[in-house]
């Protein structure tokens, strides 16, 4: 029956080799150049079964079939009460003059809207699906407008571009699509 | 200019603290030299002069002075004005500002009221406190500068990230920094007693109060923090294991081990060493929290610094001020003199085993928060959640709940468990019984061990009172009871919302009604609402409790457009026996809607026993300062009275 044993010397050293450890991981964890990017589960992954009605009379509706075949497409997640995806509207038309197919999905849109906004914007789209509900919006992995995927000939998500396309990034968005050919 | 002042009173801080650290070293070198007399001063007016800092930024936020590049980054002209002061420290820089000043006034208060203590340990003390605030002054005025011009000004500023726009988190970083620097006070009292070797009970009486009053910040900081992510994230729990939950919940285990072994240390002069250990780590726990936190380095919600530079900036000061103080610890703690000797049946015992737990759950939760950073420098993405941190922290946590009955009803030095038997038996039965019947009726192992405990806890917190006068029980004894009784009050909320918790999902038209444990509730209707900066859905929803009168309830699923983000804004019914909490979720393509509704009995007892906890450490806290106090005075008197006899 006494008081805890006193510690030996070399013990109470103990907590500092303990904390040099813990500097030495979080100085790996700081230093390191860690890539902080989103990483999209769905990459890889072959797109959803979907279906979707015209959104706008002048533009077909978009199904998964659709998307098949041919060469690799870029998916426009997008919306006309979206201010970036106004933005977003010319590097759409430069590359639709580049010749890349780019398909949309109009996310809680209504069809006057949707009109004016591409009257005012352009519209760089093939077919137009209408998704009020945001279905495929989350079965597709995405959190918000604007977003793109580049899809390949199988139906298989290749890349996921979230947010705004800039200018100085149309060139990354055609190398990923002439990656995805093959 | 007011920008200009704040700066001024910023560099002058630092320099004082300067001032502080070199005469407290110098007065300790040399027995007698003249500029001891200097230290408390000094240290006065520097905690002042961080504080003019501080409220000339409030000021630059409040008049919206748009060159001040701060101001113009995190705020905007047509900000309503509580969240344009807020806002003052709902940033990096300004919450480093908001660390300092709580540090110097700290330090400041310390230098004038503390005065028990022999003054070399004072002067190594307040040396201690001068040191590490220096290097906070330093990154601030390199790094972080708060008063950073912008030239020319800008037209207008960015607005406040809207998660931040809520009353409760304008004051809830505030509250948990009190907590978390406060501790730098036990950390600077714990080197100051290294460097002088004098560990001794007037020591931890000195430093008891601080810790105490850090202590209730914090557990206050970490009841409201828990609350608010249980209504505003939409997801009916309480606590998720988050490295910034973590992050605040690290400093809290190592300061109430602190609060425990002091009173060991004060009481029977024993476990210094320990104490010493305790009051190092605390506050260091503190600042590793901030550095995760802040760093970056952990994904987290709360980190708005993520950079490099500055996270190595916040590193080197953590390895400085920690290193030091462990190094000196490993080098005094062998010279300081082994206290008293007790028996493992006794108050001792029981406080020795209190603190290993709680060492124990602080050693859990720290390996959890780190390992996903240990398995990407070995290659491999982890996350650790709930599955570990459950069950891994019960270890800890459950036995030392069953000592804690028991501990306060033993008698320091040496005791029996014979003695005792009878105070202990009805608890132990009550846990028993509570056992037995839970059982019956199958409840899963860890809300049964949890809810068990808690009847036996509830009753043993207010058995220390058997055989004493109520009215002749003194406070920081009402303290402890309040305190323990918390804990028992929390545990039976934690148990019983994890063990008759009924959810239930469902997809409903407008008019049809669900039940969801005793509750019928009816959807009425959806109306949209628009708010400032988002519109919302809102659903109309009428709750009977037991066929009782309807209670109406408007959840909305928000739609915020910059940036565009959903949220869901839960609607709440609280009764005495638990929450209705109904979210409203999407809409079908059949036109139906999705609701979410959750019964939690007895759910608000969390943080009603959170709160119950932080009150017994207010009334212990009252109940110290005013015995000083009274000490303190009639001391006076007495010296008073010699003078006038001398005449």
């Amino acid at each position: 029956m006494s008081a805890p044993a006193k510690p030996s010397r070399w013990a109470l050293w103990l907590p500092v080799v303990l904390f040099v450890g813990f500097i030495a991981l979080v100085a790996v964890g700081l230093w390191r150049p860690a890539s902080r990017d989103v990483h999209s589960a769905m990459i890889g992954k072959e797109l959803p079964r979907f279906d979707l009605p015209p959104a706008v009379p002048e533009r077909p509706g978009l199904a998964r079939g659709d998307m098949l075949g041919g060469k690799p497409r870029l998916l426009n997640i997008f919306a006309s009460w979206c201010i970036p995806c106004a933005a977003e509207a010319q590097q759409l038309e430069q590359l639709r003059q580049l010749g890349v197919e780019v398909d949309g999905v109009a996310i809680r849109d209504k069809q006057d809207d949707l009109a004016v906004f591409l009257a005012r914007n352009g519209n760089p789209y093939a077919r137009i699906g209408a998704d009020p509900v945001s279905k495929i919006q989350f079965d597709i992995g995405s959190s918000g407008v604007p977003e793109s995927f580049v899809v390949d000939a199988r139906g298989v998500i290749r890349y996921q571009h979230i947010g705004v396309i800039a200018p100085d990034q149309v060139p990354m968005i055609l190398a990923r699509l002439k990656e995805a050919e093959q | 200019m007011i920008a200009n002042l704040g700066l001024a009173a910023l560099w002058l801080a630092a320099a004082l603290a300067l001032l502080q650290l070199l005469a407290a070293w110098r007065a300790l070198r040399m027995a007698g030299a003249k500029e001891g007399a200097l230290v408390r001063p000094v240290a006065i007016v520097q905690g002042l002069l961080a504080a003019l800092a501080f409220v000339c930024l409030i000021a630059v936020f409040c008049q919206t002075d748009l060159s001040v590049k701060l101001v113009a980054m995190n705020s905007h002209s047509a900000k309503p004005m509580l969240y344009k002061f807020a806002g003052a420290w709902g940033n990096h820089e300004g919450s480093m500002l908001l660390w300092v000043t709580i540090m110097g006034l700290a330090g400041g208060l310390v230098a004038l009221v503390e005065r028990r203590l022999p003054e070399p340990t004072m002067l190594a003390t307040l040396a201690a406190q001068a040191f590490v605030s220096l290097g906070f002054y330093a990154f601030l005025l390199i790094s972080s500068n708060p008063f950073e011009r912008l030239d020319p000004a800008a037209p207008e500023g960015q607005g406040l990230n809207p998660l931040l726009q809520d009353p409760g988190l304008a004051f809830h970083p505030p509250t948990l920094y009190i907590g978390y620097v406060g501790l730098s006070i036990a950390f600077s009292f714990a080197v100051g007693a290294l460097i002088t070797r004098e560990v001794s009970p007037a020591f931890a009486r000195a430093m008891r109060p601080w810790v105490l009053g850090a202590w209730i910040f914090l557990t206050i900081g970490i009841v409201a923090g828990s609350y608010w992510a249980y209504y505003e994230l939409g997801w009916g729990g309480w606590w998720f294991w988050d490295p910034v939950e973590n992050a605040s919940l690290m400093p809290w285990l190592a300061a109430t081990a602190l609060l425990h072994s002091a009173s060991v240390l004060a009481a029977r002069n024993a476990l210094r060493a320990w104490t010493v250990m305790l009051g190092v780590v605390a506050f260091s726990m503190s600042m590793v929290g901030t550095f995760l936190v802040r760093s970056g380095i952990l994904t987290s919600v709360h980190a708005f610094a993520v950079d490099p530079e500055r996270g190595s900036f916040i590193l080197g000061l953590l390895a400085l001020n920690i290193g030091a103080a462990l190094v000196l610890f490993a080098l005094r703690a062998a010279t300081v003199t082994e206290g008293e000797r007790f028996a493992v049946t006794s108050r001792e015992g029981a406080l020795v085993f209190n603190n290993v737990m709680l060492t124990g759950a602080l050693g859990i939760v720290l390996i959890g928060t780190l390992y996903p950073l240990l398995a990407e420098a070995l290659g491999t993405k982890v996350s650790v959640g709930p599955p570990y941190f459950n069950p891994m922290t019960a270890v800890f946590v459950v036995p030392m709940l069953a000592v804690l009955a028991v501990g306060p009803l033993l008698r320091w030095r040496q005791d029996s468990f014979a003695r005792i038997t009878p105070m202990v038996a009805i608890p132990a039965l009550l846990t028993g019984a509570a056992a037995s019947v839970l059982v019956l009726k199958g409840m899963a192992v860890l809300p049964l061990l949890g809810m068990a405990l808690a009847a036996g806890l509830a009753l043993a917190a207010f058995m220390p009172l058997r055989g004493r006068k109520l009215s002749r029980v003194n406070l920081p004894l009402w303290g402890m009871i309040a305190a323990h009784f918390g804990v028992a009050v929390a545990l039976f909320g934690m148990a019983a919302d994890s063990a008759w918790t009924v959810e239930r999902l469902v997809a409903v038209q407008t008019g049809q009604a669900v039940e969801v444990g005793p509750w019928k509730v009816t959807l009425r209707t959806i109306v949209p609402v628009a708010g400032p900066n988002w519109t919302a859905l809102e659903g109309e929803m009428e709750a009977r409790y037991k066929g009782g009168d309807p209670r109406m309830l408007h959840p909305q699923a928000r739609a915020f457009w910059a940036p565009p983000q959903q949220t869901s804004e839960s609607a709440l019914a609280t009764r005495w026996n638990g929450q209705l909490y109904a979210v409203l979720g999407e809409q079908a393509e059949d036109g139906r809607w999705q609701l979410r509704l959750w019964w939690k009995p007895f759910v608000t007892m969390i943080w009603f026993g959170g709160l119950l906890i932080a009150l017994g450490g207010v009334l212990a806290l009252i109940g110290r300062v005013w015995s000083d106090l009274k000490r303190i005075i009639a001391r006076g008197k007495i010296a008073y009275r010699r003078e006038r006899q001398g005449r």
